[in-house]
């Protein structure tokens, strides 16, 4: 190759075939300029800025008619290097990146990677049981927030707008929540190697029984608004329809497995972090398509405000107990304390480390630079999150830092669907079977 | 790195035909070892259901592994190469050794699959296939011939008493020390019939990446062969359509092989130059 020739930009050009550029134009005056030969066969790429393909996901479409007959998905656009960027740096600070993968359940990717850091130090056994309430209570509500944004994003791409609205003015709740608890709305870097990352703040518990409360309020308003909804049930009902063996074939979890009628949920059927110790029910649906996968969205909410009740009442009986593993070589040292500026280091650990002990200094110093040492070894520790099995395969050669960390994201799997969900159905349904997938772009690339 | 490094001492500079002995204290002091004793939960919960806690309440997860290889050697502490590390740590040499192989029983239901699967591999001559199993925190990994992985991996999926129907995706790790089989990919596969996750662990040299490819038997295996193709090089042969996936088309390289930098610009600040996070001084 010529250094001349521009590495990332090499020309293209199409070897069959007319191309034309839509960028909102009235259709006729293309099919105008199609004349008399033209062929009802078309290729559309849509995306990857259509506003309805959930980020920039890229669909290549051939049409006959507006039937689809091929279906194709590009993605790659929000690739951004993850996993390799965590490799070089300390095990701690590998969650402050893979809570930006999926963005809509940071939480997930927190708690898969921190579990599987967790096996490999053989740390399983001795994470405090408040920081266990902690991860599940967080990832419940994560868990209402990201359904949230599934059920009105979707419920935007077929026109019901309202369901947008109120689907988002919701998900604000519980983003103020995680605001609250953890100082950010999201990409939280919360759940950590050990525990979590503070203890719960004043006055945070009332505040999730006022958002219960609202919820259990609220929830019921989607079902009678959605529901039974003759318009939203002609465009959801036998959309993207995908049976048990054809998940399994393709490996999709999650709500579009539950609504086939299997009731698969890591929670229940290989728990973590102590779910198996809450009582909540695994909701499925039997029709495979858009409708159950929506069904079973909105049912899996109320579950998770039934978890997150529990949780507040234990948290309630754990005041002043650790978060963070009692071993001090894995344990953070440093602690947050809101200040007059926002969120920031703890004056007094800071007047300890900088003013009373020279030992904690360099014991803050160490971790904080060299970190850990993680036994070599790989380990796979997969997680429910709102879209299905999420794992992270940890690699360690003994390092300080991850050999490889590599995620298996549900939405990357599941959106292996889209040509089984969309082909032969009507281009207008493509839309609403991806909306039923429910994939997260910045999951999807990583 | 061995086991003493790793917990902060560095007393450990034996020489290698201590192996058996570096092996067993390969676990950090403050980790308890996954040892036969039963284990004492402080929460007292019951967690029976998973599959770790049978494996460690059947008290039958092998402690002594046998060392298999050493992938690799550490030396030093503090990453400074070329000028003088005056704190002693430099001088430190440490192999890089990996949970070896275990031995029989495994433990749990692993002496089920073990069995199940020896028994069909045993019926089609292939008992070669699997050369290597190793149980590393109550997970089990079995490391399959390349050649033989997708007759293995049709048996897992379509034998009764293995059924492994859900393939969670196959993960590529680039092992450049590791001589002669230096590409990995690890395959996690999930019983949903009897609640069991296994790992199958493939290798390939450098010289010659490719590894058979299971779209025929898990379709859902697809996207996952080409991320790990496009991520590390390794050619999966039977792929319908090996192609990049996450890079752009015409990319150069395959970024997640440890001989592709990083990348990224010095930052400056304050007439002060950091270098980018791949070539600064780091720990090991």
């Amino acid at each position: 190759m010529s250094t001349t020739e521009d590495l990332y930009a090499q020309p293209s050009d199409t070897s069959q075939g007319k191309v034309f550029t839509v960028t909102g134009q009235d259709w006729d005056s293309i099919t105008q300029g199609l004349g008399d030969s033209a062929e009802e066969r078309v290729v559309v790429n849509m995306g990857p800025q259509h506003p309805s393909t959930h980020g920039v996901l890229r669909l290549i479409l051939e049409l006959e008619g507006e039937t689809v007959t091929e279906a194709r998905c590009g993605i790659g656009y929000l690739h951004t290097g993850i996993e390799k960027n965590m490799e070089y740096r300390s095990w701690v600070q590998g969650v402050t990146f893979c809570t930006r993968m999926d963005y809509l359940s940071p939480f997930y990717n927190e708690a898969t990677y921190s579990l599987g850091v967790e096996r490999l130090l053989d740390i399983e056994d001795d994470i405090p049981e408040k920081a266990q309430v902690m991860r599940v209570l967080l990832m419940e509500l994560n868990r209402i927030s990201s359904h949230l944004v599934a059920v009105a994003t979707g419920g935007m791409e077929i026109g019901a707008l309202t369901v947008m609205t109120v689907g988002f003015r919701e998900r604000e709740l519980v983003l103020d929540l995680f605001e609250l608890i953890t100082g950010l709305r999201m990409n939280h870097a919360f759940i950590r190697p050990g525990g979590v990352a503070q203890d719960v703040p004043p006055g945070a518990l009332d505040e999730i029984r006022d958002f219960v409360v609202l919820m259990r309020k609220r929830l019921p308003e989607y079902a009678a608004l959605c529901n039974a909804n003759p318009i939203f049930k002609a465009r959801l009902e036998g959309v993207g329809h995908l049976d048990l063996a054809g998940c399994i074939a393709l490996g999709l979890t999650g709500p579009p497995l539950r609504a086939t009628g299997y009731a698969w949920d890591l929670r229940k059927t290989q728990p973590y972090s102590g779910y198996e110790t809450y009582d909540f029910d695994v909701h499925t649906w039997d029709t495979a398509d858009a409708y159950g996968r929506f069904r079973v969205r909105l049912a899996e909410m109320d579950e998770s405000l039934r978890i997150v009740e529990q949780c507040v009442e234990r948290l309630a009986g754990l005041e002043g107990a650790p978060v963070m593993v009692g071993d001090k070589k894995i344990a953070w040292p440093s602690q947050l304390a809101i200040g007059s500026d926002g969120m920031g280091n703890s004056l007094d650990h800071i007047k300890h480390i900088m003013g009373e002990s020279m030992e904690a200094l360099i014991h803050h110093f160490k971790l904080v630079t060299e970190g850990f040492r993680v036994p070599p070894g790989q380990a796979y520790v997969p997680v429910e999150s709102p879209r299905g099995e999420l794992g992270a395969h940890v690699v360690s050669d003994g390092g300080t830092r991850p050999f490889r960390a590599h995620f298996r994201d549900p939405s990357f799997t599941n959106l292996q669907a889209t040509s089984v969900m969309s082909e032969g159905g009507m281009v207008a349904d493509v839309i609403v079977a991806i909306a039923s997938i429910d994939p997260v772009m910045g999951g999807v690339d990583r | 790195m061995s086991g003493d490094n790793r917990s902060g001492r560095s007393s450990d500079n034996r020489p290698k035909g201590a192996e058996d002995e570096r092996v067993r204290g390969e676990q950090p002091v403050s980790v308890a070892p996954t040892d036969a004793s039963p284990h004492v939960r402080q929460d007292g919960a019951e967690r029976s259901e998973t599959r770790e806690d049978k494996v460690r309440a059947a008290g039958l997860v092998p402690d002594r592994t046998t060392v298999e290889q050493a992938v690799g050697v550490r030396h030093g502490m503090f990453g400074a190469r070329g000028t003088g590390d005056t704190s002693g740590y430099g001088g430190l040499v440490a192999p890089i050794v990996y949970p070896g192989t275990a031995s029989r029983p495994y433990g749990g239901w692993f002496d089920e699959v073990a069995d199940a699967l020896e028994a069909r591999l045993r019926q089609t001559d292939l008992e070669a296939a699997i050369h290597r199993v190793v149980i590393f925190r109550g997970e089990i990994t079995f490391h399959v011939r390349r050649h033989d992985l997708p007759f293995v991996a049709q048996m897992l999926r379509d034998d009764e008493t293995l059924r492994f129907e859900l393939c969670s995706g196959v993960s590529g790790v680039h092992y450049p020390d590791d001589t002669g089989s230096e590409l990995h990919a690890v395959y996690h596969l999930l019983s949903m019939t009897h609640n069991r996750r296994i790992r199958l662990e493939v290798t390939a040299p450098d010289a010659d990446p490719h590894i058979p490819s299971l779209v025929s038997i898990y379709p859902t295996i697809d996207w996952h062969e080409r991320e790990t193709y496009d991520m590390f090089g390794l050619q999966f042969d039977g792929h319908p359509a090996l192609t990049r996936i996450l890079m752009p088309d015409d990319w150069p390289g395959h970024p997640q092989r440890k001989d592709y930098p990083l990348g990224g610009i010095p930052v400056e600040y304050k007439g002060g130059s950091i270098p980018p996070p791949d070539q600064r001084r780091t720990y090991n």
